[in-house]
């Protein structure tokens, strides 16, 4: 199994010390590196003497012990930053030069090919940065004597690695769908922007002293750059690569591509739904499954919160709950067709909030909107069980008349998300990525229209009209 | 070696390539000629499983284009249109690396490297960078590099454009080197002289599709009509009235020359030269007169037009 392993990764490796002998070549790369390893950890090192100083005047050490594992995280983060222009211009700068066809004519695997420009755009900066932690800790320790927790420094060099990783793993993807460096550039704000958000939280949790939750942002980098590598290898072609010119929007194609698939060739509305029934069970299974579990680990995440943010209990005694309850929903006239509408466009708008979500994570920020109501169901049947009330008769009286309707419409939208943004993770058998995306997105419509807005329509019609009543009825004194 | 069958590669709502049939033995070369964007390099491309093949099949030294892409690349040598040259790097070091990427051994590498860079003249600069190395040695060093792996099979886009009229036979040798030793060759090519010289077999290609192919010898007889001849004379004919067989068709005549057509020249022309002798006139020299490529590849493009007008018409 080691043989063969070293059989397919050996050619990448060939790739890949190919391209750091030709970075090391180039001073453009050299200088920054060298500066950044060098000269920026001296920097934070100055930095920190002089804040330690400053903030031990006002009798404040604890800003000066969270500020210097902090600079830590920075210094590591900064020459990795190098690593997004090397792997920007992998595939298309290659393209750019020409260099590419003989590359691709070859016998490499599309795997190997990817992975030796992986490995290449992420081993330079991670080299450079892991020195620069190192200067920066000689630095501190002999200035200030500081010397971080084992547990620390792991999780800064994994945090390191890890964020290097993602951030490669997402510019190759970008370098191999695009036609030129210019165009990478650009799209590049889509890498440096969550980046930035997420460096300015790992601060947060830095300052705050959390320590523990930076496993948590490791655990999720990891899967991301998995995510990443896996939608790269998936849509890599060399076909597009070297075959398309231009990145033009060609919107009538897409309309095109799109109504196609979602009307499916279906002559009428009834042939049109049984299509959407058939696309339930070949298709949507699995994600429908997924879904399904993910709704249900919300309920348990909820109920387990009961206990660590617990209510009063004079906030949530609702036994002898009268008629009167329904007046405050009257008078905002919640009990019509105003209110039915109410309901139904804010869950409708909760289901594409969750699509835009999923679409930019893999499913996966869209399928956590969609168990956040769950997330507070749990809570309150656990509350509920607190304050001594059944959380059967709970959920039958609050939940159940429209959720009968409503969690099943929830669980059809989250496979339909979950499916649209696996797309990106999954290699598309002869499609272009545009075209897999188009394709999964008339699936989602179809989905969405044939069967999640008529039940969220009819679920909005029960909890107008029917769940106060089943309150009313259930826990009524 | 090379079998193509109904080849066709479709962009969006364009067809590069269009229906392409193809084959070329071991030990032959076959040049395709057309203009810019006819589909030469769309073909190529297919032949080394860079694309995709809309529709139709191609085996490449037996293996399928689709199914057995990595074996085809690894089968095939191929020059690209543009020479794909890392500037950075030393010429040695250069084709050492696509020596690795082909799966050679380090003894095997250095040999082959050494011997082809002899062989192109290069030796001398091989610790030079090719950023620094002129057009005509670039595209020396691309051709060394698509015969590094000794493949059976070499696909050569233009592999004497922009080289001096030296470097260009030196090229020019090699490849006729490379077909004695049974490989398939396919030169795609804008030079008709290279092509008439270098190829077994033409393929005329317009619009992406196939409009004529064979024998060179056999593509004029068949587009140009039968062959020319000419008889010179040593004394001049002041407008002397000639007499020629039946089957031996006077086409033009000068002071001290006639031309005829036949379409069986082994019979007729011992019969004009015994017509002219007994005719009592001074016949200095029989010989054919030269056709070339250059008519044949514009007649083709011109009768493919032609029929294109007709059926657009």
């Amino acid at each position: 199994m080691l043989g063969e392993l070293h059989s397919q990764l050996a050619p990448a490796l060939v790739i890949t010390r190919r391209e750091l002998r030709d970075q090391f070549r180039d001073w453009r790369i050299i200088f920054p590196v060298v500066a950044l390893t060098m000269f920026f950890p001296a920097l934070m090192n100055f930095t920190a003497r002089q804040a330690v100083n400053f903030v031990s005047n006002y009798g404040a050490p604890l800003v000066a012990e969270r500020l210097i594992p902090f600079l830590l995280m920075v210094v590591g983060f900064f020459p990795i930053s190098v690593s997004l222009v090397i792997a920007l211009e992998s595939f298309v700068g290659e393209k750019e030069r020409h260099s590419i066809e003989p590359l691709l004519s070859s016998p490499l695997s599309d795997g190997q090919l990817y992975l030796g420009k992986l490995l290449a755009a992420v081993v330079s900066p991670l080299l450079a940065s892991y020195l620069g932690i190192t200067v920066y800790l000689v630095g501190v320790y002999r200035e200030m004597g500081w010397i971080p927790t084992p547990v620390l420094i792991t999780q800064i060099l994994l945090l390191t690695t890890i964020q290097a990783l993602v951030m490669v793993s997402a510019a190759v993807v970008v370098s191999a769908q695009t036609t030129s460096v210019r165009a990478a550039n650009l799209l590049a704000s889509f890498i440096i922007i969550p980046m930035a958000i997420l460096i300015q939280g790992e601060a947060i949790v830095m300052f705050w002293g959390r320590y523990a939750v930076l496993w948590w942002v490791i655990l999720a980098l990891a899967v991301i750059a998995w995510l990443l590598v896996r939608a790269g290898v998936a849509h890599f072609s060399r076909e597009e690569l070297l075959g398309r010119e231009l990145d033009s929007l060609n919107l009538r194609w897409g309309w095109q591509v799109f109504w196609r698939e979602f009307i499916g060739g279906a002559p009428t509305l009834p042939v049109w739904i049984r299509q959407v029934g058939g696309l339930l069970s070949q298709k949507m299974r699995l994600p429908m499954l997924l879904v399904a579990l993910s709704l249900a680990a919300g309920i348990l995440v909820g109920a387990s919160q009961a206990k660590v943010f617990a209510l009063p209990v004079e906030l949530i005694s609702i036994n002898n709950t009268d008629s009167g309850v329904l007046q405050g929903p009257e008078i905002m006239q919640f009990y019509s067709v105003a209110g039915v509408s109410t309901v139904w466009l804010h869950n409708i708008r909760a289901i594409i909030l969750a699509t835009l979500l999923g679409l930019f994570s893999f499913g996966v920020l869209g399928i956590i909107v969609l168990m956040l109501p769950l997330i507070l169901v749990g809570y309150f049947l656990a509350t509920a069980a607190t304050a001594g009330l059944s959380p059967l008769v709970f959920f039958t009286a609050f939940v159940l008349p429209h959720g009968i309707l409503e969690i099943p419409a929830i669980i059809l939208a989250g496979a339909a998300i979950l499916r649209l943004g696996a797309t990106l993770a999954t290699p598309a058998q002869g499609q272009t990525i545009g075209e897999a995306l188009l394709h999964a997105l008339a699936d989602w419509c179809k989905v969405l229209v044939g069967l999640v807005i008529p039940l969220l329509l009819l679920a909005a019609l029960l909890e107008v009209y029917l769940t106060p009543r089943v309150v009313i009825a259930l826990l009524g004194g | 070696m090379i079998v193509t069958r109904d080849l066709g590669k479709q962009f969006d709502n364009f067809w590069a390539v269009d229906g392409v049939n193809l084959r070329v033995d071991a030990g032959e070369v076959l040049a395709l000629l057309g203009p810019n964007g006819a589909g030469k390099t769309t073909t190529v491309r297919m032949l080394t499983s860079v694309l995709r093949p809309t529709r139709g099949e191609a085996l490449v030294a037996g293996f399928d284009v689709v199914r057995e892409a990595q074996k085809v690349r690894a089968a095939v040598g191929v020059l690209t249109e543009q020479h794909g040259l890392y500037g950075r790097m030393p010429a040695g070091d250069y084709l050492d690396f696509f020596g690795q990427v082909y799966g050679m051994d380090a003894a095997r590498r250095r040999a082959r490297t050494q011997r082809l860079l002899e062989d192109f003249g290069l030796q001398a600069e091989r610790k030079r960078r090719i950023g620094e190395y002129s057009k005509g040695m670039r595209q020396k060093l691309a051709l060394a590099r698509a015969l590094l792996h000794d493949p059976p099979v070499l696909l050569l886009d233009e592999p004497t454009s922009a080289m001096d009229p030296e470097s260009a036979r030196l090229v020019r040798d090699a490849i006729r080197e490379l077909r004695s030793a049974s490989r398939a060759i396919i030169i795609c090519t804008h030079n008709l002289a290279e092509a008439e010289e270098l190829a077994d077999h033409i393929a005329i290609i317009r619009q992406g599709k196939i409009i004529a192919s064979g024998p060179p010898t056999e593509l004029k007889r068949s587009l140009l009509g039968p062959s020319e001849y000419e008889v010179a004379f040593g004394r001049p004919l002041n407008g002397f009235p000639l007499f020629f067989p039946h089957g031996a068709d006077i086409t033009d005549r000068g002071e001290q020359w006639v031309r005829f057509r036949t379409a069986s020249p082994d019979l007729t022309n011992p019969l004009v030269l015994r017509y002219l002798l007994a005719q009592d006139l001074a016949v200095t020299g029989l010989h054919e007169v030269p056709r070339s490529l250059e008519q044949v590849y514009l007649s083709a493009m011109s009768s493919s037009r032609e029929q294109e007008g007709n059926d657009a018409g």
